[in-house]
């Protein structure tokens, strides 16, 4: 075909973009957008606020904090947002088995196509939605990310959600609130609150991704 | 990814994308709620100038599911049989906003030249003899979701080479994933310069469907279309069959579990045996849910993006 050049160029643009969005440090959806900083401009080197054994913590503390919430795990599943969600919940999942000395059900979420900036962007691709076996309905629901940031992200996991079921309630662990929410949306767990200021970046590395546990900011 | 005009458009990076993209809207089909906002507010227009079931109520669901608004046009009953040529219908559908524009039509190349003439996303579901792009990203995948991987693995093409454009797509399309291909057809029916293609695009060719079919890890069916012919390909129907169909002799000498695809519709009885298309390992009918998961990924990734 006489344009497929030109196809192949925009879809390797494409791809690459998605490839490091995959694989960079995740930043929140409202950061992702953010467009690149001036060249010129030096930003400070990044700040660890959270190191491996903080997380470990954080996450020991937010796995008890659902069980006290919930009265135990029975009717409990934890759902983690991709990308860096989902080991996080695997994490509070395994502690919470650990606690209870019964399994728990976790599953993963994805919100690519129900997100409010798909059209703002390019492609972006879908990831894996799975669901323990018995569903969601009359379940309790515990969405599981790593940073509430603008809320956009919780937003389109609502509405995710609401097709895929009817929980009998819904409620959100985070590893760090930045604030600047855009939405009526708050976190009932919180491993770290983490005033920022809206030009900073806060990275979470995990180690089933990343190789390392930490929180940064720069 | 503005158009899907061609398999030749797609590298084997972006093929695997619309898989990965594919196997959530698969998962999508066994929900309750079978939607997904993603293309809410979008206009898809479904142009067919040829007769189709699957493929266009395939893209009419796909569509659906995917919250944009699908309007059908058939060349029957639109001002296409009052002599408006296909440019005039064209810019006129498009004149009403239309984001994606799905068109099959009869002359090779036509859905080319009308991304050529549109603003919106044009996809090729069938253009003459040359290609069907979607038809063979989904057959791809399902086998790829039987066999694990194409890589290496040995698929038999079998019919009316010379009519078929699901054949052209498919090789470009399995080569390219790295499967091993061999079409096989009767003489009559093996297009003119084929021997200069398949050299170039690195696939084989064979007059003998029972050298092929022990070897293959995958078969795939054409249909004979009857339509296309105007007699002489073939002395008879019967000696079709004896010659190049999936008899139940030849589908006892198959490997075990080997996937057998068609793309419908089917002629039972003379390309393809009852037996055969109903074997417990034939995947005809994954190919049609697998052809929506398929058609729902292309749709997303031309229209959801801020490039649609």
């Amino acid at each position: 075909m006489s344009d497929a050049p030109v196809h192949d160029a925009s879809h390797r643009d494409a791809s690459h973009r998605d490839a490091s969005d995959r694989d960079a440090p995740h930043r929140d959806a409202s950061d992702r957008d953010a467009s690149p900083r001036d060249a010129g401009d030096h930003p400070p080197a990044p700040r660890t606020v959270l190191d491996a054994r903080d997380v470990s913590r954080a996450l020991t503390r937010i796995s008890h904090e659902i069980l006290e919430r919930n009265k135990g795990s029975d009717d409990l599943v934890l759902l983690g947002l991709h990308t860096r969600g989902v080991p996080l919940a695997r994490r509070l999942g395994e502690r919470i088995a650990a606690v209870e000395g019964t399994p728990l059900a976790v599953g993963e979420l994805d919100v690519t196509m129900y997100r409010d900036d798909l059209r703002s962007q390019p492609t972006r691709a879908s990831r894996k939605t799975s669901l323990p076996p018995g569903g969601i309905d009359g379940l309790v629901v515990v969405l599981v990310d790593d940073v509430l940031f603008s809320g956009r992200t919780i937003r389109a996991a609502l509405d995710a959600l609401a097709d895929l079921g009817r929980p009998a309630a819904v409620r959100l662990a985070v590893l760090v609130d930045r604030g600047h929410r855009e939405l009526p949306i708050r976190a009932d767990h919180v491993g770290k609150n983490l005033p920022s200021a809206r030009t900073e970046r806060v990275s979470v590395r995990l180690t089933e991704i990343d190789g390392v546990d930490e929180v940064t900011i720069a | 990814m503005k158009h899907l005009l061609s398999i030749d458009d797609l590298s084997a990076d972006a093929i695997q994308e619309v898989f990965t993209t594919a196997a959530d809207m698969h998962d999508v089909q066994s929900r309750e709620v079978k939607k997904l906002p993603a293309l809410r507010g979008r206009t898809v227009v479904n142009m067919f100038f040829e007769d189709s079931t699957r493929t266009r109520s395939s893209f009419e669901i796909a569509g659906k599911w995917l919250s944009a608004d699908v309007i059908n046009i058939s060349a029957k009953g639109s001002s296409a049989s009052k002599g408006e040529s296909l440019r005039d219908t064209v810019l006129t559908v498009c004149a009403m906003g239309v984001d994606g524009l799905v068109i099959r039509h009869p002359a090779s190349g036509a859905a080319q030249q009308v991304s050529e003439w549109v603003e919106a996303s044009v996809v090729n579901a069938g253009d003459g003899m040359h290609e069907h792009p979607t038809q063979a990203l989904l057959d791809a995948y399902t086998l790829q979701r039987r066999l694990g991987s194409l890589e290496g693995r040995h698929v038999a093409i079998i019919g009316d080479l010379t009519h078929s454009r699901v054949f052209r797509s498919n090789v470009l399309c399995l080569t390219r994933l790295g499967a091993r291909v061999t079409v096989v057809a009767p003489p009559t029916l093996m297009p003119s310069g084929i021997a200069t293609w398949s050299a170039a695009a690195g696939f084989e060719t064979s007059y003998d469907v029972d050298a092929v079919l022990p070897e293959a890890d995958a078969v795939m069916m054409l249909r004979v279309q009857r339509e296309r012919m105007a007699g002489g390909y073939f002395p008879s129907a019967r000696e079709y069959t004896v010659g190049y169909g999936l008899t139940r002799d030849r589908l006892a000498r198959l490997k075990p579990d080997v996937p057998i695809c068609h793309p419908g519709p089917m002629n039972r009885g003379l390309e393809i045996a009852a037996d055969a298309a109903d074997a417990a390992q034939s995947v005809i009918l994954e190919q049609v849910s697998s052809g929506l998961a398929v058609r729902m990924a292309v749709l997303y990734h031309l229209l959801a993006g801020e490039d649609a």
